[in-house]
Protein backbone atom coordinates (compact mmCIF):
# COMPACT_ATOMS: atom_id res chain seq x y z
CA UNK A 1 0.00 0.00 0.00
CA UNK A 2 1.46 3.40 -1.03
CA UNK A 3 1.64 6.27 1.43
CA UNK A 4 0.90 9.82 0.27
CA UNK A 5 1.87 12.81 2.37
CA UNK A 6 0.49 16.29 1.76
CA UNK A 7 1.26 18.76 0.32
CA UNK A 8 1.62 16.65 -2.84
CA UNK A 9 4.61 17.14 -5.10
CA UNK A 10 4.58 16.12 -8.74
CA UNK A 11 6.97 13.23 -8.08
CA UNK A 12 4.59 11.83 -5.44
CA UNK A 13 1.79 11.34 -7.92
CA UNK A 14 3.19 10.87 -11.44
CA UNK A 15 3.71 7.16 -10.96
CA UNK A 16 0.38 6.39 -9.34
CA UNK A 17 -1.77 3.99 -11.33
CA UNK A 18 -5.55 3.71 -11.38
CA UNK A 19 -6.92 1.10 -9.00
CA UNK A 20 -3.92 1.49 -6.70
CA UNK A 21 -4.81 1.79 -3.01
CA UNK A 22 -3.17 4.60 -1.06
CA UNK A 23 -3.10 5.92 2.52
CA UNK A 24 -3.06 9.70 2.89
CA UNK A 25 -1.41 11.49 5.82
CA UNK A 26 -1.04 15.19 6.52
CA UNK A 27 -3.38 18.14 6.05
CA UNK A 28 -6.31 18.07 3.63
CA UNK A 29 -9.14 20.58 3.22
CA UNK A 30 -12.88 19.92 2.98
CA UNK A 31 -14.94 21.66 0.33
CA UNK A 32 -18.26 20.74 -1.23
CA UNK A 33 -20.87 22.51 -3.38
CA UNK A 34 -21.16 25.92 -1.72
CA UNK A 35 -17.45 26.28 -0.88
CA UNK A 36 -16.61 25.49 -4.51
CA UNK A 37 -19.03 28.12 -5.73
CA UNK A 38 -17.54 30.70 -3.33
CA UNK A 39 -13.94 29.96 -4.31
CA UNK A 40 -14.84 29.95 -8.01
CA UNK A 41 -16.50 33.35 -7.73
CA UNK A 42 -13.59 34.72 -5.69
CA UNK A 43 -11.08 33.66 -8.37
CA UNK A 44 -13.19 35.23 -11.14
CA UNK A 45 -13.37 38.49 -9.17
CA UNK A 46 -9.60 38.41 -8.60
CA UNK A 47 -10.02 38.08 -4.83
CA UNK A 48 -7.65 36.14 -2.64
CA UNK A 49 -8.69 32.60 -1.71
CA UNK A 50 -8.99 31.65 1.98
CA UNK A 51 -6.29 29.01 1.48
CA UNK A 52 -3.31 28.45 -0.78
CA UNK A 53 -4.34 25.53 -2.99
CA UNK A 54 -0.84 24.77 -4.19
CA UNK A 55 -0.12 21.04 -3.73
CA UNK A 56 -3.25 20.53 -1.64
CA UNK A 57 -6.02 17.92 -1.64
CA UNK A 58 -9.66 19.01 -1.47
CA UNK A 59 -11.92 16.43 0.20
CA UNK A 60 -15.55 16.53 -0.90
CA UNK A 61 -17.39 16.00 2.37
CA UNK A 62 -19.96 17.61 4.61
CA UNK A 63 -19.24 16.00 7.98
CA UNK A 64 -21.68 15.36 10.82
CA UNK A 65 -21.38 17.80 13.74
CA UNK A 66 -18.57 16.97 16.17
CA UNK A 67 -19.81 15.56 19.48
CA UNK A 68 -18.08 17.19 22.51
CA UNK A 69 -15.65 14.31 23.04
CA UNK A 70 -14.66 13.84 19.39
CA UNK A 71 -12.50 15.51 16.74
CA UNK A 72 -15.26 15.24 14.14
CA UNK A 73 -18.50 13.38 13.41
CA UNK A 74 -18.94 10.91 10.56
CA UNK A 75 -17.12 12.24 7.50
CA UNK A 76 -17.36 10.15 4.34
CA UNK A 77 -17.18 11.44 0.76
CA UNK A 78 -20.02 13.00 -1.20
CA UNK A 79 -20.67 12.55 -4.96
CA UNK A 80 -17.83 14.35 -6.77
CA UNK A 81 -19.57 15.20 -10.05
CA UNK A 82 -21.41 18.11 -8.45
CA UNK A 83 -18.04 19.84 -8.20
CA UNK A 84 -17.11 19.19 -11.88
CA UNK A 85 -17.90 22.66 -13.22
CA UNK A 86 -15.60 24.31 -10.67
CA UNK A 87 -12.62 21.95 -10.68
CA UNK A 88 -10.59 23.21 -13.63
CA UNK A 89 -10.27 26.71 -12.22
CA UNK A 90 -9.10 25.32 -8.86
CA UNK A 91 -6.59 22.99 -10.54
CA UNK A 92 -5.24 26.07 -12.35
CA UNK A 93 -4.53 27.53 -8.90
CA UNK A 94 -2.23 24.61 -8.09
CA UNK A 95 -4.67 22.12 -6.54
CA UNK A 96 -3.05 18.68 -6.89
CA UNK A 97 -5.59 16.24 -5.52
CA UNK A 98 -9.34 15.78 -5.33
CA UNK A 99 -10.88 13.22 -2.98
CA UNK A 100 -14.50 12.12 -3.29
CA UNK A 101 -16.59 9.36 -4.82
CA UNK A 102 -17.86 8.53 -8.30
CA UNK A 103 -16.90 9.44 -11.85
CA UNK A 104 -15.95 12.88 -13.18
CA UNK A 105 -16.86 14.75 -16.36
CA UNK A 106 -14.61 14.51 -19.42
CA UNK A 107 -13.59 18.17 -18.93
CA UNK A 108 -12.27 17.37 -15.46
CA UNK A 109 -10.24 14.44 -16.82
CA UNK A 110 -8.69 16.80 -19.41
CA UNK A 111 -7.89 19.35 -16.69
CA UNK A 112 -6.33 16.61 -14.55
CA UNK A 113 -3.96 15.79 -17.44
CA UNK A 114 -3.28 19.47 -18.16
CA UNK A 115 -2.40 20.33 -14.56
CA UNK A 116 -0.87 16.92 -13.67
CA UNK A 117 -3.19 16.27 -10.75
CA UNK A 118 -4.91 13.21 -9.32
CA UNK A 119 -8.44 12.17 -8.46
CA UNK A 120 -8.86 9.80 -5.54
CA UNK A 121 -11.96 7.90 -4.44
CA UNK A 122 -12.66 6.94 -0.87
CA UNK A 123 -15.49 4.88 0.59
CA UNK A 124 -18.96 6.39 0.48
CA UNK A 125 -21.10 5.35 3.45
CA UNK A 126 -18.11 4.62 5.68
CA UNK A 127 -18.21 7.97 7.49
CA UNK A 128 -17.76 6.56 10.99
CA UNK A 129 -14.70 4.53 9.96
CA UNK A 130 -13.15 7.44 8.05
CA UNK A 131 -13.73 9.84 10.98
CA UNK A 132 -11.31 7.68 12.97
CA UNK A 133 -8.55 8.58 10.50
CA UNK A 134 -9.04 12.29 11.14
CA UNK A 135 -6.95 13.46 14.09
CA UNK A 136 -7.63 17.22 14.02
CA UNK A 137 -10.29 19.46 12.49
CA UNK A 138 -10.87 23.19 12.40
CA UNK A 139 -12.97 25.54 10.28
CA UNK A 140 -10.79 27.93 8.29
CA UNK A 141 -13.27 29.62 5.94
CA UNK A 142 -16.96 30.30 5.33
CA UNK A 143 -18.16 29.23 8.82
CA UNK A 144 -21.64 30.50 7.92
CA UNK A 145 -21.94 27.56 5.52
CA UNK A 146 -22.15 25.11 8.44
CA UNK A 147 -21.32 21.60 7.23
CA UNK A 148 -20.28 23.14 3.88
CA UNK A 149 -17.60 25.36 5.47
CA UNK A 150 -13.95 24.75 4.55
CA UNK A 151 -12.27 22.67 7.24
CA UNK A 152 -8.59 21.96 7.70
CA UNK A 153 -8.31 18.26 8.55
CA UNK A 154 -5.26 16.46 9.76
CA UNK A 155 -5.49 12.87 8.60
CA UNK A 156 -3.48 9.75 9.31
CA UNK A 157 -3.56 6.76 6.95
CA UNK A 158 -6.77 7.91 5.32
CA UNK A 159 -7.67 5.19 2.75
CA UNK A 160 -8.35 5.97 -0.92
CA UNK A 161 -8.08 4.43 -4.37
CA UNK A 162 -6.53 6.17 -7.38
CA UNK A 163 -9.54 6.76 -9.64
CA UNK A 164 -8.09 9.07 -12.34
CA UNK A 165 -4.33 9.30 -12.74
CA UNK A 166 -2.13 12.09 -14.16
CA UNK A 167 -2.37 10.52 -17.63
CA UNK A 168 -6.15 10.63 -17.54
CA UNK A 169 -6.68 6.89 -17.11
CA UNK A 170 -10.00 6.30 -15.39
CA UNK A 171 -10.92 3.42 -13.06
CA UNK A 172 -14.65 3.83 -13.63
CA UNK A 173 -16.32 1.70 -16.30
CA UNK A 174 -17.58 3.49 -19.36
CA UNK A 175 -20.82 1.81 -20.52
CA UNK B 1 -61.15 3.02 20.46
CA UNK B 2 -57.56 3.22 21.71
CA UNK B 3 -55.93 6.48 22.81
CA UNK B 4 -52.26 7.21 22.09
CA UNK B 5 -50.61 10.27 23.58
CA UNK B 6 -48.55 12.33 21.13
CA UNK B 7 -45.75 12.62 23.72
CA UNK B 8 -45.35 8.84 23.53
CA UNK B 9 -45.04 9.10 19.73
CA UNK B 10 -42.42 11.87 19.99
CA UNK B 11 -40.21 9.82 22.33
CA UNK B 12 -40.50 6.61 20.33
CA UNK B 13 -39.85 8.36 17.02
CA UNK B 14 -36.76 10.09 18.46
CA UNK B 15 -35.34 6.77 19.74
CA UNK B 16 -36.09 5.04 16.43
CA UNK B 17 -34.44 7.80 14.37
CA UNK B 18 -31.26 7.52 16.47
CA UNK B 19 -31.28 3.73 16.04
CA UNK B 20 -31.92 3.97 12.29
CA UNK B 21 -28.96 6.29 11.79
CA UNK B 22 -26.51 4.27 13.87
CA UNK B 23 -27.48 0.59 13.51
CA UNK B 24 -27.40 -1.12 10.12
CA UNK B 25 -30.35 -3.53 9.63
CA UNK B 26 -29.29 -7.18 10.21
CA UNK B 27 -30.39 -8.39 6.76
CA UNK B 28 -28.30 -5.67 5.07
CA UNK B 29 -25.23 -6.37 7.24
CA UNK B 30 -25.48 -10.11 6.50
CA UNK B 31 -25.78 -9.54 2.76
CA UNK B 32 -22.69 -7.29 2.75
CA UNK B 33 -20.71 -9.85 4.80
CA UNK B 34 -21.86 -12.58 2.41
CA UNK B 35 -20.27 -10.70 -0.49
CA UNK B 36 -16.85 -11.71 0.90
CA UNK B 37 -17.70 -15.31 -0.03
CA UNK B 38 -17.65 -14.70 -3.77
CA UNK B 39 -15.82 -11.38 -4.21
CA UNK B 40 -12.28 -12.00 -5.41
CA UNK B 41 -11.02 -8.50 -6.28
CA UNK B 42 -8.68 -7.37 -3.51
CA UNK B 43 -9.89 -3.76 -3.61
CA UNK B 44 -13.52 -4.90 -3.50
CA UNK B 45 -12.77 -7.12 -0.51
CA UNK B 46 -10.96 -4.30 1.31
CA UNK B 47 -13.90 -1.96 0.71
CA UNK B 48 -16.39 -4.53 2.00
CA UNK B 49 -14.25 -5.08 5.12
CA UNK B 50 -14.20 -1.32 5.76
CA UNK B 51 -17.98 -1.09 5.28
CA UNK B 52 -18.48 -3.89 7.84
CA UNK B 53 -16.05 -2.25 10.29
CA UNK B 54 -17.87 1.03 9.75
CA UNK B 55 -21.14 -0.60 10.86
CA UNK B 56 -19.47 -1.90 14.03
CA UNK B 57 -17.98 1.51 14.87
CA UNK B 58 -21.26 3.32 14.21
CA UNK B 59 -23.27 0.96 16.40
CA UNK B 60 -20.81 0.65 19.28
CA UNK B 61 -19.96 4.36 19.41
CA UNK B 62 -23.36 5.77 18.48
CA UNK B 63 -22.00 7.52 15.40
CA UNK B 64 -23.93 8.07 12.18
CA UNK B 65 -23.29 5.15 9.76
CA UNK B 66 -22.99 7.79 7.03
CA UNK B 67 -22.63 11.55 7.52
CA UNK B 68 -25.49 11.98 5.06
CA UNK B 69 -28.27 11.24 7.52
CA UNK B 70 -30.53 12.47 4.76
CA UNK B 71 -34.11 13.38 4.44
CA UNK B 72 -36.34 11.32 6.72
CA UNK B 73 -39.32 9.44 5.29
CA UNK B 74 -41.91 8.03 7.67
CA UNK B 75 -44.46 5.52 6.40
CA UNK B 76 -47.41 5.54 8.78
CA UNK B 77 -49.88 2.66 9.12
CA UNK B 78 -52.60 4.02 11.35
CA UNK B 79 -55.22 1.65 12.76
CA UNK B 80 -58.65 3.22 12.29
CA UNK B 81 -59.56 2.53 15.94
CA UNK B 82 -56.69 4.71 17.19
CA UNK B 83 -57.28 8.22 18.49
CA UNK B 84 -54.21 10.43 18.96
CA UNK B 85 -54.36 12.83 21.91
CA UNK B 86 -52.25 16.00 22.25
CA UNK B 87 -50.53 17.41 19.17
CA UNK B 88 -51.20 16.18 15.62
CA UNK B 89 -49.41 13.07 14.40
CA UNK B 90 -47.48 15.19 11.88
CA UNK B 91 -46.28 17.57 14.60
CA UNK B 92 -45.27 14.67 16.85
CA UNK B 93 -43.25 12.92 14.12
CA UNK B 94 -41.42 16.13 13.19
CA UNK B 95 -40.68 16.86 16.84
CA UNK B 96 -39.25 13.34 17.33
CA UNK B 97 -36.95 13.84 14.34
CA UNK B 98 -35.89 17.30 15.57
CA UNK B 99 -34.90 15.87 18.98
CA UNK B 100 -33.03 12.90 17.46
CA UNK B 101 -30.92 14.97 15.04
CA UNK B 102 -29.77 17.25 17.85
CA UNK B 103 -29.15 14.49 20.40
CA UNK B 104 -27.40 12.20 17.89
CA UNK B 105 -25.14 14.92 16.45
CA UNK B 106 -26.55 14.08 13.03
CA UNK B 107 -26.06 16.42 10.10
CA UNK B 108 -28.95 18.69 9.18
CA UNK B 109 -29.34 18.07 5.47
CA UNK B 110 -32.69 19.70 4.71
CA UNK B 111 -33.21 23.07 2.99
CA UNK B 112 -36.53 24.90 3.20
CA UNK B 113 -37.08 25.37 -0.53
CA UNK B 114 -35.55 23.67 -3.60
CA UNK B 115 -34.55 27.01 -5.15
CA UNK B 116 -34.06 29.36 -2.17
CA UNK B 117 -32.13 26.65 -0.25
CA UNK B 118 -31.96 27.83 3.35
CA UNK B 119 -31.08 25.05 5.82
CA UNK B 120 -33.92 24.44 8.29
CA UNK B 121 -31.28 23.51 10.89
CA UNK B 122 -33.28 20.69 12.48
CA UNK B 123 -33.64 18.25 9.55
CA UNK B 124 -37.38 18.81 9.31
CA UNK B 125 -39.79 18.71 7.58
CA UNK B 126 -40.17 14.96 7.33
CA UNK B 127 -41.89 13.30 4.35
CA UNK B 128 -44.87 11.37 5.74
CA UNK B 129 -46.94 8.78 3.84
CA UNK B 130 -50.19 7.73 5.50
CA UNK B 131 -52.03 4.45 5.20
CA UNK B 132 -55.24 3.83 7.12
CA UNK B 133 -55.63 0.20 8.17
CA UNK B 134 -57.96 -1.79 10.42
CA UNK B 135 -57.11 -2.32 14.08
CA UNK B 136 -55.76 -0.45 17.09
CA UNK B 137 -52.08 -0.22 16.26
CA UNK B 138 -49.93 2.64 15.03
CA UNK B 139 -46.92 1.44 13.04
CA UNK B 140 -44.19 3.74 11.73
CA UNK B 141 -41.39 2.79 9.35
CA UNK B 142 -38.64 5.36 9.58
CA UNK B 143 -36.06 5.60 6.81
CA UNK B 144 -33.48 8.39 6.67
CA UNK B 145 -31.93 8.36 3.20
CA UNK B 146 -28.99 10.20 1.69
CA UNK B 147 -29.01 11.98 -1.65
CA UNK B 148 -26.18 10.01 -3.30
CA UNK B 149 -28.46 7.08 -4.05
CA UNK B 150 -31.78 8.96 -4.11
CA UNK B 151 -30.53 11.26 -6.89
CA UNK B 152 -29.93 8.27 -9.20
CA UNK B 153 -33.52 6.95 -9.39
CA UNK B 154 -35.59 7.16 -12.58
CA UNK B 155 -39.09 6.66 -13.96
CA UNK B 156 -40.11 5.45 -17.44
CA UNK B 157 -43.51 5.14 -19.03
CA UNK B 158 -42.85 2.12 -21.26
CA UNK B 159 -45.01 0.66 -24.02
CA UNK B 160 -47.00 -2.22 -22.50
CA UNK B 161 -45.90 -4.88 -24.98
CA UNK B 162 -42.17 -4.55 -24.15
CA UNK B 163 -43.00 -6.67 -21.09
CA UNK B 164 -40.39 -7.95 -18.64
CA UNK B 165 -37.63 -7.66 -21.24
CA UNK B 166 -38.31 -3.91 -21.56
CA UNK B 167 -38.39 -3.54 -17.79
CA UNK B 168 -35.08 -5.36 -17.45
CA UNK B 169 -33.41 -3.16 -20.08
CA UNK B 170 -34.59 -0.03 -18.27
CA UNK B 171 -33.42 -1.24 -14.84
CA UNK B 172 -29.97 -2.08 -16.23
CA UNK B 173 -29.78 1.32 -17.95
CA UNK B 174 -30.52 3.07 -14.63
CA UNK B 175 -27.93 1.03 -12.72
CA UNK B 176 -25.25 1.60 -15.38
CA UNK B 177 -25.89 5.34 -15.45
CA UNK B 178 -25.78 5.48 -11.64
CA UNK B 179 -22.47 3.57 -11.59
CA UNK B 180 -20.50 4.50 -8.44
CA UNK B 181 -22.71 7.39 -7.34
CA UNK B 182 -25.33 5.52 -5.27
CA UNK B 183 -22.56 3.87 -3.17
CA UNK B 184 -22.68 0.26 -4.32
CA UNK B 185 -23.27 -2.46 -3.28
CA UNK B 186 -26.80 -1.13 -3.67
CA UNK B 187 -30.34 -2.31 -3.11
CA UNK B 188 -32.50 -1.88 -6.22
CA UNK B 189 -36.21 -1.18 -5.77
CA UNK B 190 -38.39 -1.61 -8.85
CA UNK B 191 -42.05 -0.55 -9.04
CA UNK B 192 -44.03 -1.77 -12.03
CA UNK B 193 -47.59 -0.74 -12.89
CA UNK B 194 -50.18 1.70 -11.57
CA UNK B 195 -49.56 5.20 -12.96
CA UNK B 196 -46.65 7.63 -12.54
CA UNK B 197 -47.18 8.23 -8.83
CA UNK B 198 -47.99 4.62 -8.01
CA UNK B 199 -44.94 3.22 -9.78
CA UNK B 200 -42.69 5.50 -7.71
CA UNK B 201 -44.50 4.56 -4.50
CA UNK B 202 -44.04 0.88 -5.36
CA UNK B 203 -40.32 1.34 -6.02
CA UNK B 204 -39.86 3.26 -2.77
CA UNK B 205 -41.73 0.52 -0.89
CA UNK B 206 -39.71 -2.19 -2.65
CA UNK B 207 -36.38 -0.72 -1.57
CA UNK B 208 -37.51 -0.88 2.08
CA UNK B 209 -38.54 -4.54 1.98
CA UNK B 210 -36.06 -6.78 3.89
CA UNK B 211 -33.64 -8.03 1.26
CA UNK B 212 -33.75 -11.68 2.34
CA UNK B 213 -37.43 -11.84 1.28
CA UNK B 214 -38.40 -12.45 -2.34
CA UNK B 215 -41.67 -11.37 -3.97
CA UNK B 216 -44.51 -13.79 -3.20
CA UNK B 217 -45.41 -14.13 -6.88
CA UNK B 218 -43.17 -16.83 -8.37
CA UNK B 219 -42.59 -15.06 -11.68
CA UNK B 220 -41.49 -11.90 -9.87
CA UNK B 221 -39.25 -13.79 -7.43
CA UNK B 222 -37.53 -15.30 -10.49
CA UNK B 223 -37.33 -11.88 -12.15
CA UNK B 224 -35.71 -10.38 -9.02
CA UNK B 225 -32.97 -13.03 -9.16
CA UNK B 226 -32.55 -12.62 -12.92
CA UNK B 227 -32.11 -8.85 -12.49
CA UNK B 228 -29.66 -9.32 -9.61
CA UNK B 229 -27.53 -11.67 -11.71
CA UNK B 230 -27.55 -9.29 -14.70
CA UNK B 231 -26.66 -6.28 -12.50
CA UNK B 232 -23.80 -8.11 -10.80
CA UNK B 233 -22.43 -9.17 -14.19
CA UNK B 234 -21.96 -5.47 -15.05
CA UNK B 235 -18.78 -5.46 -12.96
CA UNK B 236 -19.41 -2.04 -11.37
CA UNK B 237 -18.56 -3.50 -7.95
CA UNK B 238 -18.29 -1.93 -4.50
CA UNK B 239 -17.95 1.88 -4.85
CA UNK B 240 -17.82 1.44 -8.64
CA UNK B 241 -14.19 0.34 -8.41
CA UNK B 242 -14.82 -3.09 -9.95
CA UNK B 243 -15.99 -6.43 -8.61
CA UNK B 244 -18.87 -8.87 -8.51
CA UNK B 245 -20.97 -7.12 -5.89
CA UNK B 246 -22.83 -4.23 -7.49
CA UNK B 247 -26.19 -5.01 -5.87
CA UNK B 248 -27.10 -6.89 -2.69
CA UNK B 249 -30.68 -7.50 -3.82
CA UNK B 250 -33.38 -6.46 -6.27
CA UNK B 251 -36.88 -6.06 -4.84
CA UNK B 252 -39.79 -5.77 -7.26
CA UNK B 253 -43.38 -4.74 -6.50
CA UNK B 254 -46.29 -4.59 -8.95
CA UNK B 255 -49.80 -3.13 -9.13
CA UNK B 256 -52.68 -3.10 -11.61
CA UNK B 257 -52.30 -0.62 -14.46
CA UNK B 258 -54.06 0.95 -17.46
CA UNK B 259 -54.42 -1.06 -20.71
CA UNK B 260 -52.15 1.48 -22.44
CA UNK B 261 -49.53 1.84 -19.67
CA UNK B 262 -46.44 0.12 -18.33
CA UNK B 263 -44.95 2.55 -15.79
CA UNK B 264 -41.62 1.48 -14.27
CA UNK B 265 -39.82 3.29 -11.46
CA UNK B 266 -36.38 2.38 -10.18
CA UNK B 267 -35.26 3.60 -6.77
CA UNK B 268 -31.71 2.87 -5.66
CA UNK B 269 -30.48 2.64 -2.09
CA UNK B 270 -26.88 2.54 -0.87
CA UNK B 271 -25.21 -0.19 1.18
CA UNK B 272 -26.02 1.97 4.22
CA UNK B 273 -29.75 1.47 3.78
CA UNK B 274 -31.35 2.60 7.00
CA UNK B 275 -34.80 1.61 8.26
CA UNK B 276 -36.52 0.94 11.57
CA UNK B 277 -40.15 -0.05 12.13
CA UNK B 278 -41.83 0.72 15.44
CA UNK B 279 -45.26 -0.35 16.63
CA UNK B 280 -47.10 1.69 19.21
Amino acid sequence: MKHLTTPLREKDIVNLQIGEEVLISGVIYTARDMAHKRMYEAILKGEELPLNLSGQILYYTGPSPSPPDRVIGSAGPTTSNRMDDYSELLLAQGLKGMLGKGNRAEDVVKAIIKYQAIYLATIGGAGAYLAKRIIASSIIAYPELGTEAIRRLEVEDFPAVVAIDVRGNNVYKDF
Amino acid sequence: MRFINSQDIIEKVAAAVIKANTVLPTDVFKAIANALVYEDSLTARNIIEIILQNAHIAESEGMAICQDTGLVVVNVCLGQDVHIVGTSLETAINEGVRIAYKAGYFRNSVVNDPILRVNTNDNTPVIINYQLVSGKELSLTISPKGAGSENMGQLAMLKPLVGLKGVKDFVLEVVKKASANPCPPIIVGVGIGGNMEKAVQLAKGAVLRPINLRNELAYLADFELELLKAINELGIGPQGLGGRTTALAVNVEVFATHIASLPVAVNLSCHATRRVTIRI
